[in-house]
């Protein structure tokens, strides 16, 4: 065999983020069996992965792993490309801006939870902005608001609490 | 409770409790009145109330979509969608929308206030 022009050096690291996408595609593709009573609401598990990788191998981990996970989570459920993909891709990128930032704050002060939290409003925040500018202008979704951010609040909380005690267990 | 508790930090707690209050306001902040909006490709196809029975059939891009008001109540009887999600959701309750996606059609139940004649 011919051996190859182009080499490619797989690192710890390369690794380590493939290992920790593929379990948050896992959790993607568990979360999209649950029957969820709205489209938009649904728990987020994918998010426990990285806010863990953001906590234990920094922020350019965790955008790897989240963003690797939108792309092979949307390609494994059928859905890349499409509007579904580019509302999990939004909803991803400003998640991850809001923690790249929080993340800075003082840990003693803000812990996993806050972050969790915050970043479900990102992430709802960002959907809800793409759905009224691009996909269903127009449509008032003020009434659903209250609904969707209070969704975001349960599913942040549960999924930082998870966070803040899986990183005690493994600091 | 108190293993759960001590995982919060101080600023966590500000984070839920403020969060918390503003979705309990805009929970509670009705809007709309006793009203039915019917949207087509995003602008106001008809604003009508809901005490008024009849049938509309609202015009798209697949075909008529037909919202029924009856005896109070609004929804959308049948629509040419493939998912028939608006259809599914069945009488809308105040402030409720029903989202006819394929058909770029949505209908709105204005959220009931104080009727000032009445009350």
């Amino acid at each position: 065999m011919t051996p190859s022009t182009i080499e490619l050096t797989i690192t710890e690291e390369d690794r380590r983020i493939a290992t920790l996408a593929a379990a948050a595609v896992g959790l993607t593709l568990v979360e999209a069996a649950i029957p969820l009573p709205l489209p938009g609401i649904k728990p987020g598990l994918a998010n426990i992965v990285t806010l863990v990788v953001l906590y234990q191998f920094g922020w350019r981990a965790a955008v790897w792993v989240s963003l690797l996970r939108i792309v092979a989570g949307g390609l494994a459920l059928g859905t890349f490309l499409t509007p579904t993909f580019v509302m999990s891709l939004s909803g991803g990128l400003s998640s991850l801006l809001v923690l790249g930032l929080l993340v800075r704050l003082p840990r003693r002060l803000f812990g996993p939870v806050g972050l969790s939290v915050l970043a479900a409003f990102a992430h709802i925040g960002a959907q809800l902005g793409v759905v009224s500018i691009w996909l269903m202008p127009g449509v008032n979704l003020v009434p659903l608001l209250a609904l969707f951010l209070g969704a975001a609040w349960l599913s942040g909380l549960v999924n930082g609490l998870v966070v803040a005690n899986l990183l005690e267990k493994k600091p | 409770m108190k293993p759960v508790l001590r995982l919060l930090r101080p600023a966590d707690w500000l984070v839920l409790a403020v969060s918390a209050a503003g979705i309990g306001l805009l929970w509670n902040r009705g809007s709309g009145g006793d009203r039915v909006l019917i949207k087509q490709e995003g602008r106001v196809f008809l604003e009508t109330t809901p005490r008024l029975d009849r049938e509309i059939a609202v015009p798209g891009p697949l075909g008529d979509t037909l919202v029924e008001i009856k005896a109070g109540r609004v929804r959308v009887k049948a629509d040419p969608g493939p998912h028939q999600i608006c259809v599914k959701q069945g009488w809308l309750m105040p402030g409720q929308v029903a989202i006819c996606l394929p058909n770029r059609v949505s209908v709105e139940r204005g959220a009931s206030v104080y009727d000032s004649l009445n009350y």
